[in-house]
């Protein structure tokens, strides 16, 4: 059970626990004992009218008042800080976790139903252990212990009510097995609800743009229906439970005084037993009402320790080799061999048979129609996803054989969609190089042609807004450049990195990007004939193969080539697309 | 950071934790209504739940008294032989059990649903104002925390809910029985019982004034660890490829530290406050005890009585405690209701009226017009000023200029994504600003630069241009585009998902989808905005072919790079810092003497070879 494996993060918390558990029992006891002093106190000196003991007796009834009162206060406190450091730590480990699973698993993932994981499930489970897990202990002990003071008062009776243990806890057991399936229900709709709230934060803009707004709350009601139905569902099974826990001892108590009374009469049982008795068993009623919102309450939690587990027992896709080999000065050759790749869910590769060897400094340009399998081409190197046959090799070392973290110190990707995140630019710029002076920054920037950055109202300190969605397409192309310049790479990636800039200023990057690329082996994904000139060598990718490989000049003696950068009016367009080649 | 009782309206207050004791009042107030306002439909059902419980509790309260006379009166039956008493108090413990248990499911199921019922009409709301707010306020607000608004905030309510108000409801009852009684029971020990409302109140006063502070910070630093959590997990393969976990870890663990202490200091609160509770009934007991034994060794009482009443303190200020705890939650819920009070109370920069104010006879035609427009993202950085243009309905332009010219700006002015600070935007002599949302669509709609795509397949992407269109309709517009094409190579074709947004699709194929659902969409007005950077050259060959047939007879605004788009455009602005510099159709312009068009489309022409 997955809520129990959590324990493990109590570990730390075992002190604390003790003192909850202890400071627990001895509130129950002190609440219990207390009335009973009240009143031999009322009975016996009151009653004697001795005087002389009124003080003492004042302060007696107070101390065990504040007794009660300080066992709550220091179960609270201790419980408290316990409690919700579990609740930081389990929080921390999923983060943690997500941070280390691989791309793959993100584009399956909802963000919605991830981030629903680490915080409503997380409150379910925390409430649980901070209350829940506390409470079923002391109650079932409370039920136990007056259970066996009834047996003891009068056994035969004391047997007849014990009796009433079993259809609790058969019905326990059906009320947890079907209120488990729809917990877990409703939490699945939750996260899908947090998903669509997530989709429609991000997608703000295009929903305006075509006035979708009305689509999307459409979609959005109609998840949150189904979360209302279940949650109402719940609420129906937990309202008939929780009202047959309450009439169970009801009836008891109706049986009790038939039974009992009757043997009174017959002198089976004393006057005073039967008062004893009926007391007594109003001492169980709290603890069975009481089981039925725990059990809700355990339930909630154990279903969302389920969902908890199934993000941190998924494996990374992509990890840190047992013995990683050592790579300290790379000279960058980078070479794919016989490399394929299929993603989980599909039947047909996206790349195969891929042959491609980078010499160290080398540039290749990577030139194919859209869908053609460049992009995943280009994420293989870093191991953002790991080819399913054959190999990546830098410097005839696997990738998969070297440290993670060595591998992408020396390769650096700028991607088609450039990532930014909400925060300065500098941030932004040095995120693979942190230590990078000013100088590099600047050096950086200008040949990204990023300029524009120092009239930013507080320069290199600007925070970028969310996503870096308040600069333009280009420009935060141009950042994205800079950034994968700035770290300095053995191996760099750049996927469609200008496509987004104005033809002027294109011509700029590329002049200042082929200094660097000089002596940095590349891969370069290219729709435009202008960075083609870039590259040393060209490779041709259609349909998942490379089919051809060679300078510019080579390739363009290839009709499907020259198609597919000419920017020639032709009306022979079918030829290229229906990959005439393969 | 303080915010000023001027500046409270809105969101404003929501990044601060101090706020003064008057605009404490005012969000509070705010949150009332807000509470009000949802509760208002349900009262009638509430009012008869409530009834329900009662009698529930009272029916629960006479079966110890039916036992007592089933001992008084039923024993001494059984003896004479005369089982009817004994069978008579038994069968009236088993009605009162019996009524109880249903009216107590009836109460759990009733208040369940008006429960559910808030939630769901909050969501909606909540849901609903954010579409309807506009780009500038979710720019200043950011999706984080819109995601948290909608998810965290509502599991605080949902808390509350859970919380039990059967447990609020029988402990006010027995509260206001118990009271009675021991006022009956004896005048003098019940006022002395009663008098600890006092500290009971100053107590909670404390507590609602700090818990109100507390839980504000906690929905504050959770929104934090929403927007860290959501951010770098969209951004995943940036953090992967430049090794930001590490960081990105530190970071998280901060805020998520940052939120522990604020839910410590929520939880602490708490934890004074409801020993706080005990110890006040506590010590009252005591002081019964002491007074009442001093009444009764003085004959001013009798010793039987004082039995009883220490009895029923304990049912008194059980419940009281059951009270409070609610109240924990309830505050816990208020500070998240406070925060929405504060979105619902925003008001859109961009507001669009619910009906069209004027609509053109005989359709849309789609003549675009800038008079005087004024503008600039902030007060002190204008970005137009005095800008004008005239597109004649069914004219293609183009739009160039460098980085911050204000190509951007006018596309988002014309998509109203904002409005002009001054001066108007119209199509057809039509304000925007006097058009409803749903004819302002059918006027113009843009592609942005992000093309966002929304969990579902290719063809559900493609039909968010219009949801109405037939599967036809939709592989036509696709077809136009030369999506289809790419389509085919996808497993699943058009019913393919497109996984989390459009994670497996390239820049290239997520452009295509973008660019058919704008002409699914069908606009008189088309803006595009950088929309086929990402395009390799024939498929943008192929879409520039069909944007000739389907931008035929349509007004379109293009933002591009690739002077390729511009072949297809009757008219060329060039932009200069918001100012159109070069105005004409292309072959005018290329002709000019020293034109800024004609330099960059040599510079393209000698970046073809």
């Amino acid at each position: 059970m997955s809520l129990w494996r959590l324990r493990s993060y109590l570990r730390p918390y075992t002190w604390h626990i003790w003192v909850m558990f202890g400071a627990a029992f001895f509130m129950v006891a002190a609440s219990t004992t207390v009335p009973l002093v009240l009143e031999a106190v009322v009975n016996g000196p009151i009653r004697r009218g001795d005087r002389g003991q009124m003080v003492p007796m004042f302060l007696a009834a107070f101390g065990l008042g504040l007794l009660e009162v300080v066992c709550i206060f220091i179960r609270r406190y201790v419980q408290s800080i316990a409690v919700l450091r579990v609740e930081t730590d389990i929080r921390d480990t999923i983060y943690e976790h997500l941070q280390r699973l691989a791309v793959a698993f993100h584009d399956q993932w909802q963000t919605g139903q991830l981030l629903s994981r680490a915080t409503t499930d997380l409150s379910s489970v925390r409430r649980f252990m901070g209350f829940g897990a506390i409470f079923l202990v002391v109650n079932v002990t409370q039920y136990l212990v007056v259970m066996g003071l009834l047996i003891a008062t009068y056994p035969p009776l004391g047997i007849v009510v014990a009796c009433m243990t079993l259809p609790v806890v058969m019905l326990a057991r059906r009320f947890g097995g079907r209120y488990s399936s729809l917990s877990r229900r409703m939490q699945d709709q939750q996260g899908d609800l947090a998903t669509l709230a997530e989709e429609a934060a991000s997608g703000i803009r295009v929903s305006k743009a075509f006035g979708r707004g009305p689509l999307l709350h459409e979609g959005f009601v109609d998840t949150a229906e189904t979360v209302r139905k279940s949650s109402l569902e719940m609420v129906a099974l937990r309202g008939r439970f929780w009202a047959l826990l309450e009439l169970i001892p009801n009836l008891a108590m109706a049986l009790v005084l038939l039974v009992g009374g009757i043997a009174v009469a017959n002198g089976g049982m004393t006057l005073g037993a039967l008062v004893a008795f009926t007391t007594l068993l109003v001492l169980v009623q709290w603890p069975i009402i009481d089981i039925g919102w725990i059990l809700s309450m355990a339930q909630e939690a154990a279903t969302a320790a389920d969902r908890i587990y199934e993000v941190l027992d998924s494996v990374p896709a992509v990890s840190d080799p047992p013995q990683p080999v050592p790579l300290t000065h790379p000279r960058g050759r980078l070479a794919f061999e016989n490399v394929s790749f299929t993603f989980a869910d599909a039947d047909t590769p996206t790349l195969h048979d891929v042959d491609l060897v980078l010499e160290p400094g080398e540039t290749v340009a990577v030139v194919g129609a859209t869908g053609s399998g460049k992009t995943v081409l280009t994420a293989l190197p870093a191991r953002l996803y790991d080819v399913t046959g054959g190999r990546v090799t830098l410097d005839g070392v696997d990738v998969r054989d070297l440290s993670l973290a060595d591998l992408r110190g020396h390769i650096a990707t700028a991607f088609e969609d450039p990532v930014l995140f909400s925060m300065s630019v500098r941030e932004n710029l040095t995120l693979g190089r942190p230590e990078a002076s000013d100088e590099e920054v600047r050096e950086a920037l200008e040949l990204a042609q990023a300029d524009f950055v120092y009239r930013l109202p507080w320069g290199l300190d600007t925070r970028i807004g969310e996503q870096g969605l308040s600069l333009s397409g280009g420009q935060r192309q141009r950042l994205a450049l800079a950034r994968a310049v700035l770290a300095k790479p053995t191996v760099l990636v750049l996927d469609d990195p200008l496509s987004a800039l104005d033809v002027h200023t294109e011509a700029l990057v590329e002049e200042a990007l082929e200094r660097v690329l000089r002596d940095t082996t590349a891969i370069v994904v290219v729709h435009r004939p202008s960075t083609v000139a870039l590259a040393d060598r060209v490779a041709l990718l259609q349909h998942g193969r490379i089919t051809a490989i060679g300078t510019h000049s080579e390739l363009m003696q290839l009709p499907e080539y020259a198609h597919v950068l000419s920017m020639e009016e032709d009306d022979d367009i079918d030829i290229d697309m229906t990959g005439a080649l393969t | 950071m303080t915010v000023s009782v001027e500046q409270w309206r809105g969101v404003a207050a929501e990044t601060t934790d101090e706020v003064s004791a008057k605009l404490s009042a005012l969000l509070r107030a705010r949150t009332r209504r807000l509470l009000g306002d949802l509760v208002a439909p349900h009262k009638g059902k509430l009012v008869v739940y409530v009834m329900a419980i009662v009698v529930s509790v009272a029916a629960s309260m006479a079966i110890p008294a039916l036992v007592g006379i089933g001992i008084d009166r039923g024993i001494p039956g059984v003896r004479r032989g005369d089982y009817l008493p004994i069978a008579l108090t038994t069968g009236l413990i088993v009605g009162c059990a019996l009524l109880q248990a249903l009216l107590y499911r009836t109460f759990v199921l009733g208040t369940g649903r008006v429960g559910q019922d808030l939630l769901l009409e909050l969501r909606q709301r909540i849901f609903r104002q954010f579409q309807r707010l506009s780009l500038a306020f979710h720019e200043r607000y950011t999706s984080g925390r819109m995601i948290s608004r909608l998810t965290s905030d509502m599991d605080a309510i949902s808390t509350m809910l859970d919380a039990g108000l059967d447990t609020l409801v029988t402990a006010v009852l027995s509260i206001i029985t118990v009271g009675t009684v021991l006022l009956v029971l004896d005048l003098p020990l019940g006022l002395v019982a009663l008098a600890s409302f006092v500290p009971l109140f100053v107590l909670s006063r404390w507590y609602q004034r700090n818990s109100t502070i507390a839980y504000r910070a906690t929905r504050e630093a959770i929104a934090l660890v929403i927007v860290h959590f959501t951010e770098s997990l969209r951004g995943i393969r940036a953090v992967h490829a430049f090794r930001r976990e590490p960081r990105n870890n530190e970071i998280f663990g901060e805020l998520n530290e940052g939120y522990r202490k604020t839910m410590l200091r929520s939880f602490q609160l708490l934890t004074l406050f409801w020993p706080g509770i005990r110890f006040i009934g506590n010590t009252t007991t005591a002081v019964v005890l002491l007074v009442g034994g001093l009444r009764v060794i003085n004959g001013d009482m009798k010793v039987g009585v004082l039995a009883s009443f220490v009895l029923y303190l304990r049912r008194f200020f059980e419940p009281i405690a059951d009270v409070s705890q609610f109240y924990d939650s309830f505050q816990g819920a208020a500070a998240a209701v406070e925060k929405l009070a504060g979105v619902l109370d925003e008001q859109p920069s961009v507001p669009m009226p619910a009906q069209s104010l004027h609509l053109p006879s005989g359709g849309w035609h789609g003549s675009v017009r800038f008079r005087d427009v004024d503008f600039g993202y902030r007060e002190d950085v204008p970005v137009l000023g005095g800008f004008s243009v005239d597109v004649p309905a069914g004219q293609t332009v183009a739009l160039l200029g460098k980085t911050g010219a204000g190509k951007s700006t006018i596309a988002r002015l014309l998509a109203r994504f904002y409005d002009p600070l001054a001066g108007d935007v119209s199509i057809d002599g039509i304000a925007l600003r006097d058009l409803a949302e749903v004819d302002l669509r059918k006027a113009v709609a843009m592609v942005t630069q992000e093309s966002f795509l929304f969990t579902g397949t290719v063809a559900d992407n493609v039909a968010f241009g219009r949801p109405d269109a037939t599967r036809a309709e939709i592989e036509d517009a696709a077809a136009a585009v030369g999506l289809d094409r790419v389509v085919q190579r996808i497993p699943g074709g058009f019913d393919a998902e497109v996984g989390k947004n459009g994670a497996r699709l390239s820049a290239g194929q997520r452009q295509l989808i973008a660019l058919a659902r704008v002409i699914l969409a069908d606009p008189a007005v088309v803006v595009l905005d950088e929309a086929s950077s990402s395009l390799d050259v024939p498929t943008e060959r192929l879409v520039q072919r069909a944007l000739r047939t389907v931008l035929a007879g349509r007004t379109a605004l293009i933002i591009a790079h690739r002077l390729s788009t511009v072949g297809i455009a009757d008219r060329v602005l060039v932009l200069e810092e918001g100012v159109i510099v070069e105005d004409g159709t292309p072959e005018e312009l290329l002709v000019a003497e020293n034109g800024e068009y004609a330099r960059l489309h040599q510079a393209w022409k000698d970046s073809l070879v």
